[in-house]
C-alpha cells in the first residue's frame, strides 16, 4: 500500500543516504535524487564529492559572477569545487570508480532485486536514457547505495524478486534507501534495516 | 613550426569524407567542438560513424548532422536529453551502440596507446556483456576491444601550433583521449598562443597527437542547466 505523500520526503532519504556516509570518504552522486545529497552533506563529514565527467571536490552552487560553462557535474549542472579540487580525463575519471578508489556511488533506480541486481537505463521499447556510467558506478566502489521511491506510478514495489527490466549490474547493490525504508539485499529477500514511522512491513511489498 | 596551424574549420575538416568515423569531445555541451561540428554540417558527405559521449542535446551540438541524417551509426553512452537520438534509436532508424562510460572512455584510450583489449567487470550480467568473451578474474570480466576513428574533432582552452594542449576545468572529458586514438585529430582552441605560453609542465596533451589546429570563433559555450547558490532546492 503506497501513502500519499509517503512517509520521507526526499530531502529526509537524502539524510538517511548521509548516515551511511562514512567521515573523510570519497562519494559519486547519480544524476537524479542522489544530487540533493551534495546540497545536504555537512561539511564536518568532509567528504569528496566526484562526478565522471572528471572532477574530485565538488562543493555547492557557484555564484552569478564564479559561474562558468565548464565547470558542471555529470547531471549538465553548474558546479563550484573546493579548493582541494582536482580536474581529469574521463579514463581517470572512471579509472577511479572501476579500480575501488571511490568509497561509495549513490544512484537512483528503477528496480533492485533480492540478488543485489539493479536496472536503471531502459524500459524496452519506450524509453531509453542510456547507462551513462551507471554500469562502470555500480562495479568498483566499495559501496553502492541506490536512492529509489519506494513504489513505481502504479504502485508497484520497486523492490522485486527478480528484476523484469535489463540490468545495470548483477550482484551489485550494498543498501537501498526509499521513502518508505532502508532495506540490504540478502540474495533471497530484503533485510529491513530501518523502516519509516507508521508504515508496517506488510506495506512494503517485499518480495 | 606552423605547418598544423589552419585558418579555420572549414580548411581544418575539408577532407573528412563520407563514410568516415569522427570521434567529437565534450561532455553534454561541455566542451564541445563547435566550429568543426558547424563545418561538418556544411559539408556534403553521409554515412558517418559518430563516436561521442551524448551526441549533442536538444537541437544542439552533434544533432545539428544527426537531423541531417548524415550518421549511420553512433556509439555513445548516454541519450537522456538527447529526444531527437532517443527517437532514432527507438525506431531503429540509426544504428546506435550503447556503452558503458567507463568502457567507452577505456576503449578509446586503448585505442590510441596500443592495447587490443580488455578485461573490465562493467557490465558483467547485462545485455552488453552478450556475444562478448566472459572470463573469471578475482569476479567476472568482460571482453571489450579498443575503439579508433578516422578522425577526432576537440576543443581545447589554449593551444601552441605544434598542439600542445591545456583543457579548462571540466571540459577535457573524452578530448585528450579522442585525440590519441583518432588517425587525424583536429583541434580547435580558445586561444591559439605561443609556445612557451603553456608551460611544459601544464601541457594536458602533448601535441604529438594533434595533427591540425586552429583558432575557432563565435563560441556558445552553452549551460545546460544553470543552478546558482540559493537556488531553492527541490524536496
Amino acid at each position: 500500500m503506497s501513502q500519499t505523500p509517503p512517509p520521507w520526503n526526499k530531502s529526509q532519504m537524502a539524510d538517511k543516504v548521509i548516515t551511511h556516509i562514512q567521515r573523510g570518504s570519497s562519494v559519486n552522486l547519480g544524476i537524479g535524487l542522489p544530487t540533493l545529497i551534495a546540497e545536504r552533506l555537512p561539511e564536518s563529514l568532509e567528504v569528496m564529492i566526484h562526478s565522471e565527467n572528471g572532477v574530485l571536490g565538488v562543493n555547492g552552487r557557484p555564484t552569478s559572477t564564479t559561474v562558468s560553462p565548464t565547470l558542471i557535474n555529470a547531471g549538465k549542472e553548474t558546479i563550484r569545487v573546493s579548493s582541494s579540487a582536482s580536474f581529469f580525463d574521463s579514463a581517470l575519471s572512471f579509472g577511479m570508480i572501476r579500480g575501488g578508489h571511490i568509497d561509495c556511488a549513490v544512484l537512483g533506480g528503477m528496480e533492485v532485486d533480492v540478488e543485489a541486481s539493479l536496472a536503471n537505463w531502459m524500459i524496452p521499447g519506450k524509453k531509453v536514457t542510456g547507462m551513462g556510467g551507471a554500469m562502470d558506478l555500480v562495479n568498483g566502489p566499495k559501496t553502492v547505495i541506490v536512492m529509489m521511491s519506494h513504489f513505481s506510478k502504479s504502485g508497484e514495489s520497486k523492490l522485486v524478486k527478480k528484476c523484469s527490466l535489463p540490468l545495470t549490474g548483477y550482484d551489485v547493490v550494498d543498501l537501498v534507501v526509499t521513502d518508505y525504508g532502508i532495506f540490504r539485499p540478502t540474495g533471497k529477500d530484503f533485510e529491513v534495516v530501518e523502516i519509516a514511522d507508521g508504515v508496517s512491513k506488510a506495506d512494503l511489498q517485499l518480495p | 613550426m606552423t605547418h598544423k596551424v589552419y585558418q579555420n574549420a572549414k580548411e581544418a575538416c575539408s577532407d573528412i569524407f563520407s563514410g568516415a568515423s569522427i570521434m567529437s569531445g565534450g561532455f553534454g555541451l561541455c566542451g564541445i567542438p563547435e566550429n568543426s561540428i558547424d563545418a561538418l554540417t556544411q559539408l556534403p558527405i553521409t554515412d558517418l560513424t559518430i563516436i561521442s559521449n551524448n551526441i549533442g542535446n536538444s537541437g544542439r551540438g552533434l544533432v545539428k548532422i544527426l537531423v541531417q541524417d548524415k550518421i549511420k551509426k553512433a556509439y555513445c553512452s548516454y541519450v537522456g536529453g538527447n529526444p531527437d537520438l532517443e527517437k532514432r534509436l527507438l525506431n531503429e532508424s540509426l544504428e546506435v551502440e550503447l556503452v558503458p562510460q567507463g568502457t567507452f572512455s577505456e576503449r578509446i584510450r586503448a585505442a590510441g596507446l596500443g592495447i587490443r583489449a580488455f578485461f573490465t567487470p562493467t557490465g558483467y550480467g547485462t545485455l552488453i556483456a552478450e556475444g562478448k568473451e566472459v572470463r573469471e578474474f578475482d569476479r567476472s570480466c568482460v571482453l571489450e576491444t579498443a575503439l579508433s576513428a578516422d578522425f577526432a574533432i576537440i576543443k581545447a582552452e589554449k593551444g601552441d601550433p605544434y598542439g600542445n594542449l591545456w583543457f579548462k576545468e571540466t571540459a577535457r572529458n573524452f578530448s585528450p583521449l579522442m585525440a590519441m586514438a583518432a588517425k587525424t585529430t583536429i583541434v580547435e582552441v580558445e586561444q591559439l598562443v605561443d609556445f612557451g605560453e603553456i608551460p611544459a609542465e601544464d601541457v594536458h596533451l602533448p601535441g604529438l597527437f594533434v595533427q591540425r589546429i586552429y583558432q575557432g570563433k563565435d563560441y556558445l559555450n552553452d549551460i545546460e542547466f544553470l543552478k546558482l547558490e540559493g537556488d531553492e532546492v527541490n524536496s
